[in-house]
């Protein structure tokens, strides 16, 4: 393993983090819910008349930071290197994936080893041991 | 009220991924790709946001209500089935594949990038697949 110094942002990743924590946090102790994106996008698909309101409000949040970010400052890069062919097939396995698994990165990641869940434990190496493995046979094999 | 804390911890939330660099799915990958020049950012990510979930879950957890007097509605659920373990893989084989999770998918297509709205697409038919098969098999007789 070769740690790419270049590209570390450390200061950045613990203060972005601490933002996404903040983030599930007020969403917790105000709101009594799980800041889990899948799970708030996947409830819109069955919804109920009370709860399409802020599943929709988080929704638009979380779209609307960048424009906002952009008002203000330079947007830093987005480089997505997949073309539309791998981008649809990833989409597709991220949406059902994440349904059945019930959860991603921050509904099991975030918020489930915060709240120091073992189900959530098992789902965080589940889906980050497929990632390595996936990039693994993508760029090395 | 719930809706302007959910539209606030939205935009937290965009804010913290936009901060980290995890709005970049080429850094995302950076971080996936452990053969190659690993950048470990994003593991500082999760550190930083479990920091201060850890705390915040403490306080909720001993709540019935929130502080704006709502439900506390956290999970339930423990157990460890096929249902997670498989799930959870196929998002993680989708993740590596394009370096996108539901939360920056969602960044992207904010940013106006015509790519972030083609895997937000897909990512959607995905979980409406999920919701048919769902309900198909919860119509058959037991």
């Amino acid at each position: 393993m070769i740690v790419d110094l270049n590209a570390f942002t450390p200061l950045s990743a613990l203060a972005g983090g601490a933002l996404i924590g903040l983030a599930a946090a007020i969403f917790a102790l105000f709101n009594g819910r799980i800041a889990g994106i899948s799970s708030i996008l996947g409830g819109l698909l069955r919804p109920k008349p009370d709860d399409i309101g802020w599943r929709l409000a988080f929704v638009a949040g979380l779209v609307m930071a960048p424009i906002v970010y952009s008002v203000v400052a330079a947007l830093p890069s987005s480089r997505i290197e997949a073309g539309d062919a791998v981008l649809i097939g990833a989409g597709l396995l991220v949406g059902v994936g994440t349904r059945y698994g019930a959860g991603c990165t921050s509904g099991h990641g975030v918020c489930g080893l915060s709240r120091l869940s073992a189900r959530s434990l098992v789902a965080t190496v589940v889906f980050m041991a497929a990632g390595f493995a996936t990039v693994f046979f993508t760029r090395h094999i | 009220m719930n809706i302007i804390f959910s539209l606030l911890a939205g935009f937290l939330f965009g804010m913290g991924l936009i901060v980290s660099g995890m709005s970049d799915p080429a850094k995302v990958l950076g971080f996936l790709d452990l053969a190659g020049k690993w950048d470990p950012s994003l593991a500082l990510v999760m550190a930083g946001a479990i920091a201060v979930g850890v705390g915040a879950f403490a306080i909720a957890r001993r709540r019935q209500v929130t502080w704006l007097g709502f439900p506390m509605l956290l999970p339930v659920a423990r157990h460890i089935d096929s249902r997670l373990v498989i799930g959870s893989a196929l998002f993680g084989v989708g993740w590596g594949l394009a370096g996108i999770c539901p939360g920056p998918a969602l960044v992207l297509v904010g940013a106006g990038l015509p790519k972030g709205v083609v895997f937000v697409a897909a990512m959607l038919a995905g979980m409406g697949v999920f919701e048919v098969i769902e309900r198909l098999a919860n119509r058959k007789p037991h």
